[in-house]
C-alpha cells in the first residue's frame, strides 16, 4: 500500500512540472501584451517599455518561468497586472467561494444519484427505474443555466426563500453563506447528479449480473441484502471516476452560474483576467485548477485502492 | 420419504418450455447425478431448487425438500432454506467469489446471514470449515483475499461457504469443469468426503459421464429438458436402455481413426527455449526478479506429425504456444519451421503465415459483424498474393466443403451456427491458407461429447487426407489421447516426458505423467466388452 501511495505521489509531481511548462508557454504565446494593453493604444514606446520593465516582462521567458514556479512554491503567485494586488490574495478570496460551492454541489450530486441510481438498479425495467431513467434523461439535456433561472424564479422571487444572487461572506455568518450558496450548487448539481445517476445505475446493474451475486443468494442473502453488500463496493470503481471529473469541473466550470448568481467565484476571475490579459492571474488559476484535478485524481486512486484489494498489489 | 422429490417438474422461460415434466428423487447421503449435454436443462434443474430460476421463470409441478414443496414457499422462506439447508457450489471458480471482500468475511456470511451463530463462533467456525476443506488457517488466514488464490483453492473456498452450516443437500452444477485433472480429482475427493462423513445428500450436475462414472449412487441423463434414463449409476452404465445414454458414453470415449501416416523430415524444430517474464519487483526500485515461464524446453515435430502438449494451467503451454507462433520473442534458444527462425528481430512473416491456430472459444473468436466468408478468409491477408474475385470464392468453398459445411454458407452471419459448427468454421479459416502446422489451443474444450467426437474425426481426416500436422494443446487427456500419435507432457515450464501416445498412455514413466493419468476419471469399458470378459471366465 505504501509503495502505491509513493508511485502516485511521484507521478503527481511530475504532473505538475509538466502542466506548469505547457500553462507557461500557452499563456506567452497568446497574443496581446500585457504592457500595451494597461496603458492603452496611445502610450509612449517609451512608457511601455518602463512599465514593461516594471512587471518583470523584458527577462528572458526561462528566467521569468523559474521566478514563478519558484514564487508558488513559497506561496507567492506574484502580482496582478491589472489591478496590483498579490495574485495569491485574489485567489484565496474566490477560492472561498467556489471551493465550497463545488463540494456542496458535489455532495448534492452525490446525495442524489447514490439513491437514484441504486433504486433504479433494484428496480430494473419497474417504473421506479423507468421514472429515474426519465428524469436523469431530462437532467442530462437541460443546461444547468436554465435550472439556475427556474430556481430563481421560484425560490427567491415566488417564494421568497432564498435571496437571487450575491453572497454575503463566511463572515456574515455561515448558514447565511451557506444559503447563499444553496440555489447556485443545486442548480450545478442537477446534471452532474443525472450523469452520476445513469453511471451508478449501470455499474450496479452489471455487477449484479456477476456470479458472486449468485453465490451471495445461494448462500441465502435476500435480493437487498446482495445488492447492498456485494454490489454497491464493486460498483464503486467507474462511479468514483466520474466523482474526480465533475469535481474538476464544478471548481473551475461554474462560471455561467456565478455569472447567473453574481458570485465572485474563480470562474469569474479567470475570464475577467483573460479579457484584461493580466496574464500573471490567468496563469496561476490555471495552475491551481490544474493541481486541483491532479489532487483530485490523486485521491480518487487512493480511494480505488481502498475499495478494491486488488489494485493495492498491482501498482 | 426422500430428501429431494421433484415430481413433474415444467419449467418455461417467456413462455419457452426448457424443463418437460421433470421428476427425480435424491436420498439422505447419496450422490445423485445429472448429466446430459448443453443446453438440456440440468443447472436450470439445480437453480429451480434453490429458487433462484431466472428472470421470466413459470414453473410447474412439485420440489419437496424434506416434505416441504418449495415452489410454494414464500421468499422470506427460501432465503433461510439457502445456505442453512441446501448449499450451492457454481462451476467457475474465478468469478464466484466477491473480489473486494476477504475469504474469511465470505465464508462467515453463511453464518451470519442466519444468525446461526454470534461472530466470534462464527469466526471459528470459518476457520474449522475451511480447514476441513484444505485451507488450513495457519497457511490461508481469513484475511487472504480471492486474488491470492489459485482456481482449486477458490473452489474449496465456495465449497467451505456452502457447507458452513452443514446443509443437508449440496448441489454442486460443474464444479470442476474449470479445473485441472489433478485439481478435480482432489476437489471430487473433497465432495465425496464430505457425503460419506456428514451424510449430505449431493446433487451432483456435471457433462462428464467419467467424473460420475466412479462416484454417484444414481445417474439421471437429461435431453432437452427431459430425463430419458435414470437409475443407479451401474445399471445405467450396463444396461443403457435410451439410446441417447449409449451415444453419449460412445462419444466420450470416441477415438478418432488416425489412420497410418508417413512421418516426414523435422518440421518445426525447438531448441533449448526459455521465455521470462519479468515478475513483481521486491522493492520500489529494486531489479525485478524474472520468471521462467518456459525453461531450456527442446523438441521436434515431424511432417505429418500429430502432436499433443499437456500439462496443468500455468505449466507454460501457452507461453510456449505464443513462442512458437512467433507472437513474442524467447530469451533463450531457437524455434524454427523448415529451418527458418519464426522471430528474428521481429516476427517472421513469412514464417508466420505457414502457421495457423484454432482457440478454444468457438464464440468470442469471431467478429459477429462479418459473414463467414470473410471470417474464413482473413488468413488472406498473410499472403504477398492472395487469390482474388473467383479464385478466393473457390479457395472459401473448398475450405468449408473441407469441414463438411456448404459453400453457400460463406453468406451466412457467424450467429446462425451451433457451437461445433463455429469450430468447423475456425478449422477452414486456419486451412485456408494451406498451412504446414496448426495449433489447435483447447480446441474441443468447450464442446459437448457427441459434438467434441465429430470435431475429432474431421481433424483425424483432415490430417490424413492433406497430411496436415497439428500441435495439440489440451487439458483433457482423453482427447489428447484419441488425436495424437505423440505426447509432450510440460510442468513447471520444462518438459518432463515425451513419447509416443500409445506407450506413454500404457507405462507413463515420469511421476508427474503417472500422477496425471491416476487423476483423470475413466469411464468403464463398454458393456460388451465386459460381457465378453465374463463369457470368458
Amino acid at each position: 500500500m505504501l509503495r502505491f501511495v509513493v508511485k502516485r505521489l511521484l507521478s503527481l509531481a511530475l504532473s505538475l512540472i509538466v502542466a506548469s511548462g505547457v500553462i507557461f508557454l500557452v499563456v506567452e504565446v497568446a497574443p496581446g501584451d500585457p504592457a500595451s494593453f494597461m496603458l492603452g493604444i496611445n502610450a509612449q514606446p517609451e512608457t511601455v517599455a518602463a512599465l514593461r520593465a516594471e512587471l518583470g516582462l523584458d527577462q528572458s521567458r526561462l528566467a521569468r518561468y523559474l521566478q514563478w514556479t519558484g514564487g508558488m512554491l513559497t506561496g507567492d503567485f506574484g502580482t496582478s497586472y491589472t489591478y496590483r494586488t498579490p495574485v495569491a490574495q485574489m485567489i484565496a478570496d474566490r477560492l472561498w467561494v467556489s471551493l465550497p460551492l463545488a463540494l456542496y454541489a458535489l455532495a448534492l450530486s452525490t446525495l442524489i444519484a447514490f439513491p437514484a441510481g441504486i433504486l433504479a438498479a433494484a428496480r430494473r425495467g419497474r417504473p421506479a427505474d423507468i421514472g429515474v431513467m426519465g428524469a436523469t434523461q431530462l437532467g442530462v439535456a437541460i443546461p444547468n443555466f436554465w435550472f439556475a433561472m427556474m430556481l430563481v424564479l421560484i425560490f427567491a422571487i415566488q417564494l421568497r426563500w432564498f435571496s437571487a444572487g450575491g453572497f454575503p461572506g463566511w463572515d456574515a455568518g455561515f448558514f447565511a453563506a451557506l444559503k447563499a450558496l444553496t440555489l447556485p450548487a443545486i442548480a450545478l448539481a442537477l446534471p452532474q447528479a443525472a450523469i452520476l445517476a445513469r453511471i451508478m445505475r449501470s455499474s450496479l446493474l452489471d455487477i449484479l449480473g456477476e456470479d458472486f451475486i449468485r453465490t451471495a443468494r445461494a448462500k441465502g442473502l435476500t435480493a437487498r441484502q446482495a445488492l447492498w453488500r456485494h454490489g454497491v463496493r464493486n460498483a464503486l470503481i467507474p462511479v468514483l471516476t466520474i466523482i474526480g471529473l465533475q469535481f474538476a469541473f464544478l471548481l473551475a466550470g461554474a462560471i455561467i452560474i456565478e455569472q447567473v448568481f453574481f458570485l465572485p467565484g474563480l470562474g469569474r476571475l479567470i475570464f475577467q483576467s483573460i479579457t484584461q490579459r493580466d496574464l500573471i492571474v490567468v496563469e496561476s488559476v490555471v495552475m491551481l485548477l490544474v493541481f486541483a484535478v491532479i489532487m483530485v485524481n490523486f485521491l480518487v486512486d487512493l480511494a480505488y485502492a481502498a475499495v478494491d484489494p486488488r489494485l493495492r498489489l498491482r501498482a | 420419504m426422500s430428501l429431494l422429490d421433484i415430481d413433474t417438474l415444467s419449467l418455461a422461460i417467456f413462455g419457452k418450455p426448457i424443463l418437460k415434466r421433470l421428476s427425480l428423487t435424491v436420498e439422505e447421503g447419496e450422490i445423485a447425478a445429472l448429466t446430459g449435454e448443453s443446453g438440456s436443462g440440468k443447472s436450470l434443474t439445480a437453480f429451480a431448487t434453490m429458487g433462484l430460476a431466472p428472470t421470466g421463470s413459470r414453473m410447474q409441478g412439485r420440489i419437496a425438500f424434506g416434505g416441504t414443496d418449495l415452489l410454494r414457499l414464500p421468499e422470506r422462506a427460501m432465503c433461510d432454506l439457502r445456505g442453512r439447508q441446501i448449499g450451492m457450489v457454481f462451476q467457475e471458480p474465478m468469478t464466484a467469489l466477491n473480489p473486494v471482500q476477504t475469504i474469511g468475511a465470505q465464508v462467515m456470511e453463511t453464518i451470519l446471514v442466519h444468525k446461526a451463530m454470534p461472530r466470534e463462533a462464527a469466526k471459528a467456525r470459518a476457520r474449522e470449515v475451511l480447514a476441513r476443506v484444505g485451507l488450513p488457517p495457519a497457511r490461508f488466514p481469513l484475511s487472504r483475499y480471492p486474488h491470492q488464490l489459485s482456481g482449486g483453492q477458490r473452489q474449496r473456498v465456495v465449497i467451505a461457504m456452502a457447507i458452513a452450516l452443514r446443509p443437508r443437500l449440496l448441489i454442486a452444477d460443474e464444479p470442476t469443469t474449470a479445473l485441472d485433472v489433478t485439481t478435480q480429482a482432489q476437489i471430487l475427493d473433497l465432495l465425496k468426503t464430505l457425503v460419506r462423513e456428514d451424510g449430505m445428500a449431493l446433487m451432483m450436475i456435471t457433462h462428464d459421464l467419467a467424473v460420475v462414472s466412479d462416484m454417484a449412487d444414481t445417474l439421471h441423463v437429461m435431453r432437452h429438458g427431459e430425463i430419458v434414463e435414470a437409475g443407479r449409476t451401474a445399471e445405467v452404465l450396463r444396461d443403457m436402455r435410451h439410446p441417447y445414454t449409449r451415444q453419449l458414453f460412445d462419444a466420450s470415449r470416441h477415438r478418432a481413426d488416425l489412420g497410418a501416416k508417413d512421418i516426414g523430415a523435422p518440421l518445426l524444430s525447438v531448441r533449448n527455449v526459455s521465455r521470462d517474464y519479468p515478475a513483481a519487483r521486491k522493492s520500489l526500485f529494486g531489479k525485478p526478479e524474472p520468471f521462467r515461464a518456459v525453461d531450456t524446453v527442446s523438441f521436434d515435430i515431424r511432417h505429418g506429425e500429430r502432436v499433443g502438449l499437456v500439462g496443468e494451467s500455468g505449466c507454460g503451454k501457452s507461453t510456449l504456444t505464443r513462442a512458437i507462433l512467433g507472437l513474442e520473442p524467447v530469451q533463450e534458444g531457437q524455434i524454427t519451421l523448415g529451418g527458418e527462425p519464426v522471430w528474428t528481430d521481429r516476427a517472421n512473416l513469412a514464417i508466420r503465415r505457414r502457421m495457423q491456430v484454432v482457440f478454444q472459444d468457438p464464440y468470442g473468436s469471431f467478429n459477429p459483424r462479418h459473414k463467414v466468408g470473410r471470417l474464413i478468409a482473413e488468413p488472406f491477408h498473410l499472403l504477398p498474393d492472395p487469390p482474388r474475385g473467383g479464385a478466393r470464392e473457390r479457395a472459401i468453398g473448398a475450405a468449408l466443403a473441407s469441414v463438411g459445411l456448404a459453400p453457400k454458407d460463406a453468406d451466412r452471419y457467424i450467429h446462425a451456427f451451433s457451437g461445433g459448427q463455429r469450430q468447423r468454421i475456425a478449422i477452414a479459416r486456419a486451412l485456408i491458407i494451406k498451412p504446414d502446422l496448426i495449433v489447435f489451443d483447447e480446441a474441443v474444450s468447450a464442446l459437448d461429447v457427441r459434438v467434441r467426437a465429430q470435431i475429432l474425426d474431421l481433424m483425424a481426416d483432415l490430417s490424413r487426407d492433406h497430411g496436415l500436422t497439428y500441435l495439440f494443446i489440451s487439458h483433457d487427456l482423453g482427447v489428447v489421447r484419441s488425436i495424437t500419435d505423440r505426447v509432450l507432457v510440460m510442468k513447471a515450464g520444462r518438459i518432463v516426458e515425451d513419447r509416443p501416445t500409445k506407450a506413454l498412455f500404457d507405462a507413463p514413466k515420469h511421476p508427474y505423467t503417472r500422477s496425471l493419468l491416476a487423476a483423470a476419471p475413466t469411464l468403464p469399458p463398454p458393456p460388451e466388452t465386459r460381457d465378453a470378459a465374463q463369457a470368458s471366465l
